[in-house]
């Protein structure tokens, strides 16, 4: 099997890193060799699998040898949960520096120095929004190919997704990225299923997995585990296990997104009867002049 | 494809009218329609020379232009000797303008003096993803351990500087603090701001109001003011040009307390606040500061011309009139007695070049300011255009410099300017190293008008017999009677020539 190069991206505090990391332990489940790239200057990408805080980084390290090039492989990697490798790319304190070109430096390290050998999976674990071409580095020409957009019902969150659809596209043409599909990762907001499933449809993909919340991922996170490893038996389990052999058997399914507009988005919100329309004479009055 | 010499002024403008037409003809419509709006024929009495100025030039096109970074480090800040000019960024931008002008300067090098010396952060990756001020912060101390006698330090952004938002400013203003109050300069010249060197002159002469003028603030003068006090504005010393422009002023009674910034220090620049007049020979480069010192401390001043005689006198008589009547003698005295040394110059150069035409193309006040030398040598400049110009510049140059049917020609394209000289075929081209290279192949003298060629100085009555030489070495050399020209010789010529 050839390998698989996948991405995890949605808005920032979605649960991201906690839902990749539980489905990839359970990938690893499943037999399959997996190497996490952890692109967040934040550095919590790999922390359930390696029971640690934070791992080096390799833009941490690189900055102590001197540059990127007096590090070795071995350096920069661990072995975490079923042998997954996991590198954290690492990067600038908040305010400072320029964590994208961070994320480029890193990532043709990994591939310079033959990361991407015997493994079946790569995953990257990007930060919540795109924010410039740095960030953009695991969706260009040969990296990741299917991307998992987590999300929720939250209106942020479906913007986000939304957007992140918007930058799949401009990369699609020139180095086939495709869009895997949505996580919807519970909220327990009103009609959320039926909005994850919506907008999906909206941008041409599928709700992948409809992950429930159950407070034992928080159980499991407080002593730095998935809950694949905490509780194998338990029902979250189950749902990441599903949520894995779905994304397993997603190969080649991916699709060029066909993102929606603002005004579409909010139209949905509104049909859906989350949002109610706006009464434009209303636009810009205080609660004090609307109360007149 | 020659053009016969046109004789009548109409001619000329047909001629250069057409010119235009041909070069733009090459031009996709929309680059076409862009490059027309900066090229054109001076007509007398207009208050401008009629061309677009200061817009970004087109991509594709062999732009001459330089950057705002080059403007600040190059040209502003570079020479002022006894600081330390930190190019903060990648090597490459220090590197490679290491030295290029040649701002003389007296000092020892390396102990008191730094001006042809090259400092850098030299960026690696690192400082890129991790931000530059830490290290920009040991630069500074190795700075102060290494040259003790240094005055200051300025930073010079390059472009990575402004793209991770480096806070150079307070990095300066601690270390400042910590070297007891030692001036320390940050100046955001990325390289991509604005469209030429130009915004660099204007980012760089706010620094020196924001981090020299007003540091300084109210503090007595460290020396006695005089009624004579004037400061040298925009002479960067090339070639030793601001010493021959410093001896007429001081022989009138002048004292120069100031010279910016060839030569120049940074005592210099904190004394220029106490002048009685500013002078100013590159208006393009340092006119911000000018007004801004006009306006704040109330010191008028002046802009001069110190190529050849006929500017000088001018130009002496003007400044002369800021002062009283023993002033305005001596300016008098002066020009007289440099009357002898004038005469001979011309006497001996003017029979060899007269009616010689000459094409120029530089940057900052040249297109203008040397138009009177060679008119004084009897030669005539039939087309001139400058590289980072304002409207302000061709309009002192449509009302006190050039001939009727002048072509003009800004922010020149090499395309453009190749073939205008091929057409026009001066007896001389004045313009940078890169252009020298390309005319003298085509059999066209050329000098290089940024650096002198390596000569100089130019300024004054004494760079007056200099440039005259230069000029008639480059026209009048026998080596153009070897290489054969071939617009002059006849078809079969040329190609028997090609043949062998």
């Amino acid at each position: 099997m050839s390998l698989r190069q996948i991405a995890f991206y949605g808005k920032g505090g979605i649960g991201k890193s906690t839902t990749s990391q539980n489905t990839l332990a359970a990938l690893a489940d499943l037999g399959q060799r997996i190497l996490i790239v952890g692109c967040d200057p934040k550095a919590d990408s790999t922390r359930l699998m390696l029971h640690a805080k934070a791992q080096d980084t390799i833009l941490s390290l690189a900055a102590e040898a001197g540059s990127v090039e007096d590090l070795e492989l071995e350096d920069v990697m661990k072995i975490g949960y079923k042998d997954i490798r996991c590198v954290e790319s690492g990067g600038p304190e908040p305010g400072v520096g320029c964590a994208g070109r961070g994320v480029i430096t890193s990532i043709n390290f990994l591939e310079e120095n033959g990361a991407y050998e015997d493994i079946d999976y790569v995953s990257y674990d990007v930060l919540g929004d795109v924010v410039c071409g740095g960030f953009a580095m695991p969706i260009r020409e040969n990296k990741a190919q299917e991307i998992y957009i987590v999300m929720s019902g939250e209106m942020m969150a479906m913007y986000a997704a939304n957007n992140i659809s918007k930058g799949i596209l401009k990369y699609a043409n020139s180095g086939g990225v495709r869009l895997g599909g949505l996580i919807c990762n519970e909220r327990q907001t009103d009609k959320e299923l039926e909005l994850a499933e919506n907008l999906a449809a909206k941008l041409g993909t599928s709700l992948i997995h409809f992950v429930p919340r159950d407070n034992i991922v928080q159980h499991a996170e407080l002593r730095r585990m998935t809950v694949i490893e905490y509780a194998p038996e338990s029902n979250q389990a189950a749902e990441y296990r599903n949520l894995a052999q779905k994304i397993h058997n997603n190969s080649g399914n991916g699709i060029i997104p066909t993102p929606i507009t603002m005004d579409e988005l909010e139209d949905m919100l509104m049909e859906h009867g989350i949002m109610k329309a706006v009464d434009e004479s209303q636009v810009g009055l205080t609660a004090a002049d609307l109360a007149v | 494809m020659s053009v016969s010499t046109p004789t009548d002024i109409a001619q000329v403008k047909e001629r250069n009218r057409a010119l235009i037409q041909e070069v733009l003809e090459v031009y996709p419509a929309k680059a076409a329609k862009r490059r027309a709006k900066h090229l054109n024929v001076s007509e007398e009495g207009k208050s401008d020379c009629g061309v677009k100025s200061n817009i970004k030039s087109i991509p594709g096109v062999m732009t001459i232009r330089g950057c705002a970074y080059a403007g600040s480090k190059g040209v502003v800040w570079g020479p002022i000797k006894d600081m330390i000019h930190i190019s903060h960024g990648p090597v490459g931008c220090g590197q490679y303008s290491w030295a290029a002008r040649r701002n003389y300067y007296i000092g020892t090098t390396g102990i008191d003096t730094f001006v042809t010396m090259q400092f850098t952060s030299d960026f690696q990756e690192k400082d890129i993803v991790f931000g530059g001020d830490k290290k920009l912060a040991k630069i500074m101390d190795e700075i102060e351990m290494l040259f003790p006698l240094n005055k200051g330090i300025t930073v010079q952004s390059e472009c990575p500087i402004g793209l991770i938002g480096d806070d150079i400013e307070a990095v300066s203003k601690s270390k400042s603090k910590e070297y007891g109050g030692k001036t320390i300069v940050p100046v955001r010249c990325e390289g991509f701001r604005g469209v030429s060197q130009s915004l660099g002159h204007h980012i760089a002469n706010d620094a020196v109001r924001d981090w020299v003028f007003d540091k300084v603030g109210d503090k007595e003068p460290s020396f006695e003011p005089s009624p004579y006090d004037v400061a040298i504005i925009g002479d960067y010393n090339i070639g030793g040009d601001a010493w021959s422009s410093r001896i007429l002023l001081e022989e009138m009674g002048l004292r120069v307390i100031a010279q910016w910034s060839g030569d120049g220090s940074i005592a210099e620049l904190e004394a220029t606040p106490k002048a009685k007049l500013n002078v100013l020979h590159c208006y393009r480069s340092m006119n911000y500061i000018s007004r801004h010192m006009e306006e704040k401390y109330g010191i008028p001043w002046v802009e001069y011309n110190f190529f050849g005689p006929s500017k000088i006198e001018e130009s002496l008589r003007k400044i002369a009139s800021y002062f009283d009547e023993s002033i305005q003698e001596n300016a008098e005295k002066v020009i007289a007695r440099y009357r002898a040394l004038t005469d001979a110059v011309i006497a001996k150069y003017k029979p060899r070049l007269e009616g010689k035409t000459v094409m120029l193309y530089v940057g900052g006040l040249r297109p203008r300011h040397v138009i009177g030398a060679y008119e004084d040598l009897g030669m005539e400049v039939v087309g001139t255009g400058y590289e980072f110009g304002h409207n302000d510049d061709y309009q002192r140059t449509a009302q006190h410099y050039v001939k009727d049917g002048t072509l003009i020609y800004d922010d020149v394209t090499g395309y453009e300017f190749e073939k205008f000289v091929d057409k026009i075929q001066p007896d001389l081209v004045g313009s940078g190293i890169k252009e020298k290279y390309v005319f003298q192949k085509m059999g066209v003298p050329f000098r290089q008008m940024h650096s002198w060629d390596y000569s100089g100085p130019y300024h004054g009555y004494d760079g007056f017999a200099i440039f005259a030489r230069d000029m008639d070495m480059a026209i009048n050399s026998p080596v153009w009677s070897m290489a054969p020209t071939p617009w002059k010789a006849g078809e079969s010529d040329t190609m028997a020539i090609a043949a062998e």
